[in-house]
């Protein structure tokens, strides 16, 4: 290199071209590392824009709802008391990335957030296969643009009340309304609005299809009888309803369609907190301190960052009154970290358990992580023995048939394994949420629709479950059942939630 | 290309829709939440914004969960004392559930609490509640006007003859009419220069155009100094100007019979009224006056405080109440309210003096009379002769009986439900 590069402003106040400034050089040293990133935008924002952001989950644009503004009031609250400090950052993945920087920030914390966001999380959103195959970056903005019309519209024409009870009842779902299988379409804002009115007419003549009344001809009616639906069990209970409730108009499929695609669009971020806040940090980490080496920042700058950093990546121990499990960025740091010097320092007990990583070429190993891994696959294939270690990480055992809690695993040698499975399940979605399933629908007598809870672990549905079938209930139109089948095979009626009329007042 | 897009500025309160449609949502609970807070509330801090709790699981969103029971394994950090197979004691709430209790705040998982801003609380306290006749005394019936300037007329009395207006107008009409003259006068004299300067100043001609100098000079000088036509008066006009000071009487009955806790009932009712009132008129005075056999104006602390034995004269505070309104609080620019609370135990030769003094003086003078009794069973005799009152003047009279204090807010919405309803 011909030139040394130049020191960064210095000083707490952030402007306008320091921002530049800092953005140049870190992206510089992004693309010495090879990160793959999408363009990105930075937008400086009022906490009370912050806090506004955090109730729509960071979305630039949302439809309105009483819950977003349930959310704002409880972190307004917070902040305002001095309880909590908002979040440094929110970024969107979207294609250009969103960053937001907040101006009470100094300017050691924008640097710190536009290399943890603007590079890291968003070559992390660029790269995952969850994200690439299930969101489609440069749409999300004009779908969400396009939601919030469709919803605007919908009240205006429909009522406020109706729409909210409406969007009540598939908040209540969003949970169970993703393919986590299935690879979804890819989302086209063009093919959304054309394909709009053509849906609204062709879904109805569907639904009225599989309801039609009118007797269809003797031999039909055996064969009916015998016709079980859906023929397999549907895991996305808002793809079912959206395609199957008999009763919701067309404007109400639209809707539930909105809801269950805004969910499905969050689904990976869910999958990949660890690996993504980590991947974010490490960057960060790494990246400034390339640019402190290189003599380009300044040693009040190094001690602010990294009082920031401590305390964003500190883990409480269990017995710690702030402990609140496990912390996705100090684990997740942790993690990227140890991968980097299983790469560059192995040991003789990494090259036992990770021959192929130890002493290979970091970038291109990590790399590979980040692109082919979600959190649960990603603990069971990197975490290292050392880290257990160091983290002296415990599995507590709680089985209801036993009177006492039994510690099933410590960090020693033959704890590894099953610690390191167990950790792996624990960020195993599947497992984590219920597995609830639209079973059968009774076609031919009172149109009720079950559902199935599959236990696992003997673990029940909590009491939650009532108010949620409620919602079933208002969107299916008729009643709906719940049954659970235990790991026997052994199922079991649970409840049943009947409504006099859809349009009935649902609310306490 | 980076991009920096400076936000600050866009779309302030973003999530106002969002938060009023929350407030709307929950209104029911957010109500009950507010009534609960005016308990502890003074008269003089009730006018703030208020921190309300609402139940979390009235506000929850539900969603599938796993609940307690069946077989859960945790993986935890920091292990300073296990070992593979240790035995741990069951712990009351279960190992693994402490997932994200700490989300909501230290208030206890019960309470959702928030803060509602002064209008928010104060709409919601007073929603669909109006003073009685409200409009009629604000808009339709108001008694009072100002009379402000607005510019100049033609036609007016001569006390209000704007002179310089006048004369202005008079020394323009004076040139404009003069003009032609002038005009001619110039001409004139500038040909008797030119005779004169040729030597025929004593010619024919040059006599001729003296005359006609003279003769327009003359026309000149007729032309009025002022004229009617000149005339400009100062204009006036009426503004009905609404009338936004009231004054609330808060009449208590501190005998004996009055207990502690039916001065607390009686001091949220007048809470209530002043809050009320707050909202309607910029201007709020409150006059005390707390009456045995004897009335008496005290400040707010007496008022509430101090306890007093004897016998009860309602009539002794009815007169004094008349006499300070006469001298300080005319009736055209004070909308007068009083609102009254005795158990209703009066001198039973004094019932009927009181109908007399609030038919005759009193009720004709005042916006609203609003009587509460606080006592259980059947109403004394006060209550009877004031039905006699609220019979002949049933809109701005009102009367009704409070047992403890959980009557006082269906007893406040009752006396001053709009009269619309």
């Amino acid at each position: 290199m011909s030139e040394m590069p130049q020191p960064l402003p210095t000083g707490s106040e952030w402007s306008f071209e320091s921002i530049e400034l800092y953005d140049r050089e870190i992206g510089r040293v992004a693309r010495e590392y090879g990160l793959d990133v999408y363009r990105h935008q930075l937008e400086v924002i009022t906490a009370e824009q912050m806090m506004d952001a955090y109730a729509s989950i960071g979305m630039p644009v949302y439809y309105h709802h009483w819950s977003f503004g349930k959310h704002f009031l409880s972190t307004e609250k917070g902040y305002k008391r001095g309880q909590m400090g908002l979040a440094y950052e929110i970024v969107i993945n979207s294609d250009p990335c969103i960053v937001y920087l907040m101006e009470e920030n100094t300017m050691p914390m924008q640097a710190l957030v536009i290399a943890h966001a603007a590079y890291g999380h968003n070559s992390f959103f660029k790269g995952n296969y969850l994200f690439r195959t299930w969101t489609s970056a440069e749409a999300i903005v004009d779908y969400l643009v396009f939601a919030r019309n469709v919803i605007a519209e919908c009240e205006e024409r429909y009522g406020e009340e109706e729409v909210e009870q409406l969007l009540d009842a598939c908040h209540a779902l969003m949970s169970v309304g993703v393919d986590r299988y299935k690879r979804p379409p890819k989302l086209s804002l063009n093919k959304e609005k054309e394909r709009r009115t053509e849906r609204e007419s062709y879904l109805q003549s569907q639904v009225n299809d599989l309801w039609r009344t009118l007797p269809q001809g003797q031999e039909r009616e055996t064969a009916q009888s015998e016709r079980r639906f859906p023929a397999e069990p549907e895991e996305n209970l808002l793809y079912f309803i959206e395609k199957n409730a008999p009763l919701l108009e067309p404007w109400q499929r639209e809707i539930v369609r909105i809801v269950r695609k805004i969910g499905q669009y969050f689904y990976p971020q869910r999958q990949t907190q660890l690996m993504n806040e980590g991947w974010a940090c490490f960057w960060h980490y790494t990246m400034l301190y390339h640019l402190y080496d290189q003599r380009q920042l300044a040693d009040g700058f190094m001690l602010e960052f990294l009082q920031h950093h401590t305390n964003v990546v500190f883990q409480p121990p269990f017995n710690s009154r702030r402990f609140g499990g496990i912390n996705p960025y100090a684990l997740g740091f942790a993690m990227w970290r140890d991968i980097q010097r299983i790469c560059q320092e192995p040991t003789a007990e990494d090259r036992e358990w990770f021959p192929d990583l130890a002493g290979s070429d970091w970038r291109e190993s990590m790399d590979f992580a980040m692109r082919n891994f979600k959190d649960e696959s990603f603990v069971a294939q990197y975490l290292s023995p050392r880290l257990m270690r160091e983290f002296r990480l415990f599995n507590i055992l709680d089985d209801p048939r036993e009177p006492t809690l039994r510690v099933r695993a410590i960090h020693d040698e033959q704890g590894y394994r099953t610690l390191r499975q167990c950790l792996a399940e624990q960020y195993n979605l599947g497992s984590r949420e219920p597995d609830i399933q639209v079973w059968n629908v009774d076609l031919r007598g009172e149109r009720s629709l079950t559902l199935r809870h599959f236990k696992y672990q003997g673990r029940d549905l909590s009491e939650s479950r009532d108010a949620v079938l409620k919602h079933v209930a208002a969107l299916w139109g008729f009643p709906v059942r719940l049954e659970e089948q235990d790991e026997d095979g052994e199922v079991r009626h649970l409840t049943e939630v009947r409504i006099d009329r859809r349009k009935e007042n649902q609310r306490p | 290309m980076l991009q920096i897009i400076d936000r600050r500025n866009d779309s302030k309160n973003k999530s106002a829709v969002n938060r009023n449609r929350f407030i709307r949502r929950f209104k029911g609970q957010i109500r009950k939440a507010v009534q609960d807070a005016i308990v502890r509330r003074k008269i003089a801090d009730i006018d703030n914004g208020e921190r309300v709790g609402i139940p979390s699981k009235d506000i929850s969103e539900p969603q599938f969960h796993h609940g307690r029971g069946g077989r859960w394994s945790v993986v935890q950090p920091g292990n300073d004392r296990y070992l593979t197979g240790d035995e741990i004691e069951r712990p009351e709430e279960g190992a693994g559930g402490r997932g994200s209790g700490a989300s909501l705040d230290g208030e206890g998982l019960d309470d959702f609490v928030f803060t509602l801003s002064r209008e928010e609380f104060l709409d919601i306290f007073f929603d669909d509640l109006a003073l009685p006749h409200l409009i009629k005394t604000q808009l339709a019936r108001i008694t009072e006007y100002k009379r402000v300037r607005a510019g100049y007329t033609s036609t007016g009395v001569p006390a209000n003859i704007n002179v310089v207006r006048s004369l202005r107008g008079a020394t323009g009409r004076r040139l404009a009419a003069g003009g032609p003259y002038r005009k001619t006068l110039r001409a004139l004299h500038a040909e008797l220069a030119e005779l004169e300067a040729c030597g025929s100043g004593d010619g024919e001609r040059a006599a001729e155009i003296r005359t006609e100098i003279a003769r327009l000079l003359r026309r000149i000088e007729t032309l009025p100094f002022i004229d009617t036509f000149d005339l400009r008066y100062n204009s006036r006009i009426r503004v009905p100007a609404p009338s936004t000071q009231a004054v609330m009487f808060c009449v208590m009955d501190v005998s004996g019979s009055m207990d502690e806790q039916k001065k607390r009932i009686a001091k949220r009712f007048f809470m209530l009224l002043y809050l009320f009132l707050t909202r309607t008129y910029e201007h709020i005075e409150i006059v005390f006056i707390r009456h045995h056999t004897l009335a008496l104006e005290v400040d707010e602390d007496d008022f509430f405080r101090s306890r007093e034995t004897g016998g009860t004269v309602v009539s002794s505070a009815l007169e004094l109440m008349l006499r300070i309104v006469r001298q300080r609080y005319a009736s055209n620019v004070w909308n007068i309210y009083c609102a009254q609370a005795s158990d209703g135990d009066n001198w039973e030769a004094d019932s009927p003096k009181c109908r007399e003094l609030l038919e005759s003086s009193l009720v004709p003078l005042i916006q609203y009379y609003a009587y509460i009794e606080i006592s259980e069973g059947e109403p004394q005799n006060l209550w009877r002769e004031y039905a006699r009152v609220m019979a002949s003047h049933p809109q701005r009279f009102a009367m009704q009986q409070i047992g403890g204090p959980e009557d006082i807010y269906p007893v406040f919405r009752e006396l001053f439900r709009k009269s619309l309803a």
